[in-house]
């Protein structure tokens, strides 16, 4: 199956296409993502770090052979790094031309000044202007880390798909891009967006659902090894943990295990490689040998029985 | 009723009765404390008729799609959906036996409130009610019970007039806290940074010429303020006096956090969003379960670190303790905990009342053990110590010497 551009026309069209891309998604999932889909909406994933929430928007575009346009979010993300900024470089140097041509009137230099030739594309503007025409997918991702003033901008983004560039006028998408806004909740987004989009929590996986990850993302691991570190693992966050690993940790886990040639889980190696399912000092402390044992002995007795 | 003839009941309903039933549903769950606005139901029709009524997870998905926007919302969603969809005649019947229980005060108040207004409306203009003699008579049955109140507390010794009068003074004290720069940038003739745009359309005017250089600056904003406000037996009458100081300063700025704590954590910054004084502390004390009980500090703190913590103490957040210190668990754990409360923020600041005794000395186990961590200690008994909280935070240096010199 060639990847198209059409979206999925159901359900469980969706669940296919997120699984071709080897993205196993829970049908919970699956349908907010065809509803933002089919309802052009912007689709707004909140959850731990770790989860797969920017992974969906990656998936899509390759599924749905569109472009990703990814917009990091941060601190005082203003206009000129989100959506355009004048190539002021240029802009001098034509100055400069039509000076030593002579003859150019200033309020027509000040016109050809600020035209789209000059204009630099950032992020938002490249998704609502696509040079090839094709709406790409665009990623805003982890918006909680942007501060309000540019959640304030980006409501006009989302709500009428334009931006307003006072010396051009007002830029509006011919075809409204598939918005992906991720956040990881290090503070609340502001209610008049998530008003504007379909609102999913994306948890972590059950067993099931994260044996299938780590055997599609990680197929270097015997079968018997990937259901040992998944099971580890759910224990591990059935702890008391000031963070909790994310499906990225298992998937670090299991390749870290398998480049050291391990086959199965024991003591030693679980206290050797603990770092690349905590990261913090505390969480690791906690997890002392004795705990260690207790989960082996626990998942030895449920395989057993 | 099994799942597939539910699906069938409405799959074979016509469209109208689907659009009943949604906004039927829609209006359970805003009773049920959900914020879902009318455009909800439209977009809720439009994701129903996207993914089909045949398959009930989908069914319930999508319109989870649609009308939750808050994790936290999400049980209450699927307790709401499964009731209603199988029965909706069942969920009224419950709904309307739940109702009394369950928002007891909020019928009261709405019983009370055209009282109140009947009050404040009966000398023709009269201004806001809290300007009214009557004042504390209000008060008294729109404080946390009128029971308590009736108990003759140490405020409750101060003369009414006294007490309304502090009260509404609590209620002007403004807290000034120290402008810090951030990320973002505004015009500013001293700027350090080089205006390009301003620049190139001054160039631009002066005809390509020589043009003067425009400058931006960093932006300077006052940090985000947490409030954790100890309310356990001990702190009662200080708790319930501070609350109106803590809903004036909630009301006067963005981004103040208020949470309070005994045995457990109670976010209440919601409840103290609303503008009336006496509604909003109704209000709290709804939300507030443990009022006037024991403290565990190092359980709520460890509470804090865990849920709250990354969500609230982001860009250089002032952190206020106000606490006794007097903790139930005789500080196990405490110190732990505080010392990552005071690496998670920019600034801690205990306000302790106990520090209002001339010979204080830092004894119980859990004053010791949050001592270390803390940037400012200070007092917190009368009107005359918040002030000089004001003060302390408005000049707050970058993190000092903590305040440990208490301990020897």
């Amino acid at each position: 199956m060639s990847p198209s551009s059409a979206i999925p026309a159901s359900v469980d069209a969706t669940v296919d296409l997120l699984e071709h891309e080897n993205y196993v998604a829970d049908r919970r999932l699956a349908t907010a993502v065809f509803l933002a889909l089919k309802l052009e909406r912007p689709l707004f994933l909140e959850g731990e770090a770790g989860v797969g929430k920017t992974e969906i928007a990656k998936v899509l575009a390759a599924g749905l052979a569109r472009r990703l346009v990814r917009l990091q979010c941060y601190e005082g993300l203003d206009t000129a790094a989100a959506v355009y900024e004048w190539n002021y470089p240029r802009q001098m140097v034509e100055i400069r031309l039509a000076e030593a041509a002579g003859g150019v009137e200033r309020s027509e230099l000040a016109h050809d000044i600020f035209t789209t030739r000059f204009l630099l594309r950032r992020p938002l503007l490249q998704a609502l202007a696509p040079e090839d025409g094709v709406p790409p997918v665009l990623l805003i991702d982890e918006l909680d880390r942007a501060d309000e003033p540019f959640e304030a901008y980006l409501l006009e983004v989302l709500s009428d798909y334009q931006v307003t560039i006072p010396e051009l006028g007002t830029i509006r998408a011919a075809t409204p891009p598939i918005v992906v806004i991720t956040s990881n909740r290090t503070r609340e987004i502001h209610d008049a967006i998530k008003r504007r989009c379909l609102y999913h929590w994306v948890d972590y996986p059950d067993a099931a659902r994260e044996l299938a990850i780590v055997r599609r993302k990680c197929p270097a691991a015997s079968e018997s090894l990937a259901r040992e570190v998944v099971g580890f693992t759910q224990r591990l966050r059935a702890l008391d943990l000031f963070k909790a690993p994310g499906i990225a940790e298992t998937l670090d886990w299991a390749e870290a295990l398998v480049a050291l040639d391990r086959m199965s889980l024991d003591p030693q190696t679980i206290a050797d490689t603990l770092g690349a399912l905590l990261k913090y000092q505390d969480d690791i402390g906690a997890v002392t040998p004795e705990v260690t044992a207790r989960i082996l002995r626990e998942m030895e007795a449920q395989a057993g029985a | 009723m099994s799942m597939n003839a539910a699906a069938a009941s409405f799959a074979a309903a016509p469209r109208g009765r689907l659009a009943d039933n949604v906004l039927h549903f829609v209006r359970v769950l805003r009773t049920a404390g959900l914020p879902v606005g009318p455009a909800k139901v439209l977009d809720a029709l439009a994701a129903i008729e996207a993914v089909g009524v045949d398959n009930r997870s989908d069914f319930r998905e999508a319109l989870a799609a649609v009308l939750v926007s808050r994790h936290e919302h999400l049980p209450i969603f699927e307790q709401a959906f499964d009731l209603f969809w199988r029965n909706p005649r069942l969920l009224e019947k419950m709904m309307i036996a739940l109702l009394p229980k369950v928002h007891g005060r909020t019928a009261e108040e709405t019983e009370e409130l055209p009282a109140r207004l009947a009050q404040a409306m009966l000398p023709a203009p009269a201004p806001r009610p809290e300007a009214q003699p009557e004042e504390t008579d209000l008060d008294a049955t729109f404080s946390f019970s009128a029971r308590e109140v009736l108990q003759k507390k140490d405020f409750a010794t101060m003369s009414v007039e006294e007490l309304a009068e502090v009260k509404a003074m609590l209620r002007r004290i403004k807290l000034p806290l120290p402008q810090r720069p951030v990320r973002r940038t505004a015009p500013a003739p001293r700027g350090r940074a080089v205006d390009m745009r301003a620049t190139l359309r001054r160039s631009i005017g002066a005809g390509g010429a020589l043009a003067p250089l425009r400058y931006r600056a960093r932006r300077r904003r006052t940090p985000p303020l947490v409030v954790l406000c100890d309310i356990s037996g001990s702190m009662d009458r200080y708790a319930r006096m501070l609350l109106h100081f803590l809903h004036a300063i909630t009301n006067d700025r963005h981004r103040v956090h208020v949470l309070t704590f005994g045995t457990r954590l109670t976010n209440i910054t919601r409840h103290l969003r609303h503008r009336d004084v006496d509604v909003a502390l109704a209000r709290v004390a709804d939300a507030v379960e443990d009022w006037a009980g024991g403290t565990r500090i190092g359980h709520c703190l460890t509470e804090f670190n865990r849920k709250w913590s990354r969500r609230l103490l982001g860009q250089n957040a002032i952190v206020l303790l106000i606490s006794d210190g007097l903790d139930a668990d005789a500080g196990d754990g405490l110190a732990f905990e505080a010392e990552r409360l005071a690496k998670s923020c920019a600034r801690l600041v205990w306000l302790n009342p106990l520090l209002r005794y001339a010979g204080f000395e830092a004894r119980p186990a859990g004053i010791r053990a949050i001592l270390p961590y803390v940037d400012d200690f200070l007092p917190v008994h009368n009107l005359e110590s918040l002030t000089d909280l004001s003060r302390a935070l408005a000049h707050a240096r970058p993190r000092a010497e903590p305040a440990a010199t208490l301990l020897h």
